[in-house]
């Protein structure tokens, strides 16, 4: 008996957005990465495309990070204090798709790193590996909005993934990627409305912008909130299958991040007989978090420890084998 | 998709008697279309306009259970695809595989203590499925026996050979497992047995086609306690294969798809079968078997399993009370937030991070977050008062200083005024809080 496949017609889908450039495009990129683009839900691939692969881009520092955990360190203690080798490490050795710098010691209460600092720090990278570069400040608004132009002009025509920004704080990062055609990371607090409304805010500072954003929903961690933002996920994912055009953009995650401040991913073992051994533990809090965010929609996923982004690469490439009927 | 308002009308008597409590037989369908109401109320419908009325409105997955008592599985019997449309019902079953050519004994021991308790929540793992390997009788009913023995949870029966999986029953049969699997070549045996010992039985076709036609013909012999497998293992065909068979279900009432679905990984690496379990679990499968059985590797899944089936529109709450938080004494700093449990849990973590042994109040705002209750008059300074006076913080602390959350300093002054103690604002967001903490109470 022939079953009949139930396939959901969509009206519209998400927008392609191309990070990076290479010699030819005007940057120094081996070659660019396009995310987004999909007309249907995550790998239903019988109803709809789904162009290009979700992909996994490893996170560094542009500081030795003090809180990471040790477990951490086999693998990148010897690359922690140069930000170039260790973004070098994490594709050579680890297969990262793309890397994101985080400008940590950019924070008035760590280093206080200049602009300028910022904006070698970035090129020192850009020159060490040959894939697309994501770049997000400390997190303090006011020293970031000084680091955006900066960092923005020194890279010029490497179309950057630049973040990120906020509804009360946008304008400064959107100014920076206009000058110097960079793409922005849009970031809304688990909230549908404010994503949309940031959307457009920085697509009415440029129309050219509103193809060259990234959403961030802001993530959470397994365990501490996942589902609130896995629904956001979803909901903004069929908005923008139906047609809502301030919704149909790629999203991104800072996974890593999120999972590496969790009781469950740190505890060690004798702390927390009960839960098992701990790195074990913790590179599965990593990719079941993202695991869950593929199935929701992410295109972008920040991770950290190199066997959890290894573990959802390979997800990844089940995945986009075809499914139709 | 039920019947609408209309399509139920035609069925009612038409007499507008009220005696239902609806004003009108139109109301009444439109209640009956919304799930408002039952037919039960309806004095006056035929038998007939009953039973087509009664076909329509059946769920659209049926409920399925397995095990029994205490340990008893409820499967199936959801009505969306998407939780935030409304909610999922019946978390997924969680299955470890033993094999009978292992140490099964040892292994369902093991099994048995995989209980986890983490935020004031217990996960189980909730079935343990037995499987014949050795294609041997003797070997699997041994098996069996000695994995019921160690563990009184809900078992699947794996093995196809009916009469194997006969003699291995007759040892566990009042314990109702799941009887895996009916297929094209031996079904009418396999629904003979589930019929004589009432166990719930596994299905699996070669795709969705076959599966269907060996649906119809299971119930045609009338056995309906059916879970479904479609028979696909890779991962993206399985993905495609679940959200089919839930969509025909619920969207079309696609009969022979309306039945609970079981799933299996099929990798070496148990770390590798946790992420692809729980690309199942996500989307739609009502078990999921692996067999990855250590703590690391089953608590991400079971935490998974947990947020994914909670209510989205019921925040979740942690109890309201004085929290400690490390080796605390008469001296150790105070916090206060509100008991929605991803605000306590955040806090919590962060002022873990501060090294400072801490008290955290966290106040009764009916669990929902800082601004929000703030907003609603749930989170004022009389309520964080009162709070504090029930909580017996006198005489815990001799310092009588309190810190509020960043986004409600406002609250600063009536709380010192209703309290006496002196209120210090906090950061805004957790994560300033170990920097806080380093500052103030280092």
């Amino acid at each position: 008996m022939a079953v009949e496949i139930q396939r959901e017609k969509y009206r519209s889908k998400v927008g392609e957005v191309v990070l990076g450039a290479t010699k030819e495009q005007g940057g120094s990129r081996s070659h660019t990465i396009t995310v987004g683009g999909e007309s249907t839900l995550p790998f239903l691939h019988f109803e709809g495309d789904m162009p290009n692969r979700p992909v996994v881009a490893l996170e560094i520092l542009d500081m030795v990070p003090e809180e990471w955990h040790p477990c951490l360190e086999k693998y990148y203690g010897d690359v922690y204090a140069d930000p170039a080798d260790w973004a070098k490490k994490c594709v050579d050795e680890y297969g990262a798709d793309l890397v994101q710098i985080r400008l940590s010691s950019a924070d008035p209460d760590l280093k206080d790193s200049s602009p300028e600092d910022c904006a070698a720090t970035v090129k020192k990278v850009l020159e060490a590996v040959g894939v697309p570069l994501i770049v997000i400040g400390c997190g303090k608004a006011e020293k970031d909005n000084l680091i955006y132009p900066v960092v923005a002009e020194a890279a010029a025509g490497e179309n950057l993934l630049l973040g990120v920004a906020e509804l009360e704080n946008y304008k400064a990062i959107t100014s920076a990627c206009m000058a110097h055609q960079h793409n922005v990371i849009a970031q809304s607090p688990i909230d549908i409305n404010i994503c949309k409304q940031l959307n457009i805010l920085i697509a009415e500072m440029s129309t050219a912008m509103a193809g060259r954003i990234i959403i961030d929903p802001t993530i959470a961690a397994l365990g501490y909130g996942i589902e609130y933002t896995y629904s956001i996920m979803e909901r903004a994912r069929n908005g923008a299958l139906q047609g809502d055009k301030m919704l149909a953009m790629p999203m991104i995650g800072n996974i890593g991040y999120e999972t590496w401040r969790t009781k469950e991913a740190n505890t060690p073992a004798d702390e927390a007989p009960g839960w098992g051994e701990q790195e074990a533990r913790g590179i599965l809090w990593e990719a079941t978090t993202a695991m869950a965010y593929l199935q929701s929609g992410m295109d972008i996923l920040v991770m950290r420890h190199p066997r959890a982004a290894a573990l959802v690469k390979q997800n990844i490439d089940e995945l986009m084998q075809d499914n139709s009927y | 998709m039920g019947l609408t308002g209309l399509e139920i009308f035609k069925h009612l008597p038409k007499t507008n008697c009220k005696e239902c409590g609806a004003p009108t037989c139109l109301a009444f369908a439109m209640s009956l279309a919304s799930g408002k109401a039952t037919l039960d109320a309806c004095p006056y419908v035929t038998d007939e306009a009953r039973a087509a009325l009664d076909s329509a409105a059946a769920p659209p997955i049926k409920l399925v259970k397995i095990g029994t008592g205490d340990h008893q599985l409820e499967l199936g019997d959801e009505t969306e695809l998407f939780r935030h449309d409304k909610r999922f019902f019946h978390p997924t079953g969680v299955a470890v595989l033993i094999s009978d050519t292992g140490d099964a004994a040892a292994e369902a021991a093991a099994f048995d203590e995989l209980e986890f308790d983490r935020v004031g929540l217990h996960y189980v793992t909730d079935v343990v499925a037995v499987k014949c390997d050795s294609g041997d009788g003797a070997k699997f009913k041994a098996a069996v026996e000695a994995v019921a023995a160690k563990t009184a949870k809900a078992m699947i029966l794996i093995c196809e050979d009916p009469a194997v999986l006969a003699g291995a029953l007759e040892a566990v049969a009042d314990r109702k497992p799941l009887l895996y699997a009916a297929t094209a070549d031996n079904y009418e045996k396999m629904v003979e047995l589930a019929k004589a010992k009432g166990c719930p039985l596994a299905v699996r076709g070669k795709n969705l086609d076959e599966l269907a036609e060996l649906v119809e013909k299971i119930v045609a012999l009338g056995y309906k306690e059916l879970v479904l497998d479609s028979g696909a293992r890779d991962t993206s065909k399985v993905l495609a294969d679940l959200t089919q068979i839930r969509r025909s279900a619920i969207r079309k009432r696609f009969r022979p798809f309306g039945y609970p679905t079981i799933a299996f990984t099929g990798k070496e690496d148990p770390l590798e079968e946790v992420v692809q379990a729980g690309v199942y679990l996500s989307k739609y499968a009502s078990i999921v078997v692996l067999r990855a059985a250590k703590k690391e590797q089953l608590l991400p899944l079971l935490s998974w399993r947990q947020n994914l089936f909670t209510d989205p529109q019921k925040p979740i709450a942690v109890e309201p009370k004085l929290y400690e938080v490390g080796d605390v004494n008469e001296d150790s700093p105070v916090y206060c937030t509100t008991n929605f449990s991803l605000t306590y849990f955040i806090v919590e973590g962060e002022v873990e991070n501060s090294r400072i042994p801490s008290y955290i109040l966290s106040v009764d705002t009916g669990g929902i977050s800082v601004l929000t209750a703030y907003a609603d008059n749930k989170f004022s300074g009389e309520i964080i008062a009162k709070a504090m006076k029930e909580a017996g913080l006198e005489s815990k602390v001799k310092h009588k200083k309190i810190v509020i959350p960043g986004h409600v300093a406002v609250l600063k002054g009536t709380l010192e005024e209703e309290s006496g103690w002196e209120v210090l604002v906090g950061p805004r967001e957790a994560a300033g809080i170990p920097k806080f903490a380093k500052e103030n109470f280092a």
